[in-house]
């Protein structure tokens, strides 16, 4: 193909789709509304992964240190705490420390344990975390059988339940996922098709006056392109701005510190080239599909 | 040039257009085919371009047998034949120029070539001041025109014009024979189906008369033969 004819098919391209006007605006309408539906869906599940990730790496383990052991014993413990497979960080904590988190996090009611400050009945601490979140009944138990270790605390049953429903959030997100863009594909290259079956007998025409299959297709390309970019502009402007003010909402609230969205830079861009991309590619895909069944001529 | 060799054509719902067809026609000739209506005149042009393949015998074109060519070289044969079709054809969203222009940007010749050139033909029918309608503004008459340009405008070894005067009146129609024969006397193969008994007997050529899809006439300088 020589390039001028390859300039020309960008301009045919152009062209098709002012030429066609009623068909586009009806494909490009298709692109928006669907891709509108993928934007949310990708952005909330992506943010539930984001914020069960937050929750599996919160979980940590409590080796309460006995009252008796001496500043050798600690020391050792804390030594053969990372020594184990899988730990990523055993941070001392001493029971004063204990202490004021404890105060801190009562907030006004927490006064009241400030007269413990003469006499604390808690524990020395190592605070472990594991490297893979789901290590972490393993490790614990191991850490139990430990001279110099008390007890050990973690939320046994609740991090056994949290596993199973990410799991299962998880699974069933990426089926809602595979499932709406299959949907999107199949609704925008249908409404495709049916713009471009209207125009089946001009694609006839064209091979009787000795077009080739690629040169009749190469316009098609260009303008499937153009109505998934141009379908794709809403719902971006969707993404930015929505995403912002879920961002800000989000953000304000206090009650459930663990819920932490992902942070509009870098992520609403990625989503918006996400559905940019998916846009694009259904367009070229479902245009150049559709002409194939004509070109039989 | 075009040799067709005992060539049948039954379509997919039974009916039979063509029997036994064995037509010879040489560089340079002007042919008529003339019968009446559903005689299978319309067959064996789309039987020449390709459109359909013939369920028995053989077609040559520039000693290409069509039955052995291959669906990507499909294009190639059909831009050495211009061809002026009885509901013209031409591409509804482009404008006169455009529809002219898409045969030579079909070729890739050059852009200034193509200018000039469309320009030329749209003279030569008498459209040059139409260039920029869409077909469904034009008249049946300078339809059947703007189709002819597109048939004539990249200088094809074989022109094949179905009924070009159907729609015409009598001025125009013998400006298009004027056209046609002009053509022909550079030396291109003109075929032309037809149901003008004037233009046959006054442009006097070559005549052959299909008649339930057998040929039962062909003379050199024949007559229309039929009354109307």
């Amino acid at each position: 193909m020589k390039f001028r004819t390859f300039l020309r098919h960008i301009r045919e391209g152009f062209k098709n789709i002012s030429r066609n006007g009623w068909m586009t605006m009806a494909s490009i309408g298709a692109v928006t509304t669907t891709l509108i539906l993928v934007a949310a869906f990708l952005a909330l599940m992506l943010n539930l992964n984001q914020i069960a990730d937050n929750i599996e790496n919160d979980v940590q383990i409590d080796a309460m240190i006995t009252q008796t052991a001496n500043q050798e014993d600690i020391q050792a413990l804390g030594e053969s705490i990372k020594k184990l497979d899988g730990v990523e960080s055993a941070v001392f904590s001493s029971k004063d420390d204990e202490l004021n988190k404890l105060v801190e996090s009562m907030g006004e009611e927490g006064k009241a344990w400030e007269m413990f400050e003469q006499d604390n009945p808690l524990n020395h601490v190592y605070i472990v975390k594991t490297k893979d979140p789901k290590d972490t009944a393993s490790i614990a138990k191991k850490i139990e059988q430990m001279d110099a270790v008390q007890e050990v605390v973690y939320g046994k049953d609740v991090v056994k339940r949290l596993f199973e429903f990410n799991k299962y959030a998880r699974t069933i997100g990426l089926v809602l996922i595979i499932g709406l863009v299959f949907t999107a594909i199949f609704l925008i290259s249908n409404t495709i098709k049916i713009t471009i079956m209207a125009r089946s007998k001009e694609i006839g025409i064209m091979k009787l006056v000795g077009a080739t299959n690629g040169f009749i297709r190469w316009p098609f390309f260009v303008e499937g392109l153009l109505l998934g970019v141009l379908g794709s502009i809403l719902p971006i402007v969707i993404v930015l701005t929505g995403y912002y003010y879920l961002q800000d909402i989000v953000s304000q609230q206090t009650t459930y510190k663990f819920i932490e969205i992902l942070p509009y830079s870098p992520f609403a861009f990625q989503l918006s080239g996400i559905v940019l991309t998916i846009g694009a590619v259904i367009g070229v895909w479902g245009s150049v599909m559709s002409v194939r069944k004509f070109l039989k001529v | 040039m075009i040799k067709m060799k005992d060539v049948s054509k039954t379509y997919d719902n039974g009916v039979s257009a063509l029997s036994e067809i064995n037509i010879e026609i040489d560089r340079g000739e002007f042919v008529y085919i003339v019968g009446p209506s559903g005689a299978g005149k319309s067959t064996l042009i789309r039987l020449i371009v390709r459109e359909v393949k013939p369920t028995k015998g053989t077609i040559y074109i520039n000693d290409v047998n069509l039955n052995e060519l291959k669906e990507k070289k499909v294009p190639l044969i059909r831009r050495d034949i211009g061809v002026v079709y009885q509901d013209f054809k031409l591409l509804s969203k482009l404008t006169v120029y455009e529809n002219v222009a898409f045969a030579m940007e079909v070729i890739e010749a050059p852009p200034a070539l193509i200018r000039t050139r469309v320009m030329e033909v749209l003279d030569l029918v008498g459209l040059k001041h139409k260039v920029r309608s869409l077909p469904q503004e034009l008249s049946g008459g300078e339809q059947q025109r703007v189709s002819i340009a597109r048939a004539i405008v990249n200088n094809p070894k074989i022109v094949i014009a179905d009924e070009p005067t159907g729609n015409l009146d009598p001025d125009t129609s013998w400006g298009i024979m004027k056209v046609l024969q002009e053509i022909n006397d550079r030396g291109t193969t003109v075929i032309m189906a037809t149901h003008s008994k004037e233009i046959v007997n006054t442009f006097k050529n070559r005549v052959i008369a299909i008649e339930n899809g057998v040929i039962v006439r062909d003379e050199h300088r024949g007559e229309y033969g039929y009354e109307i």
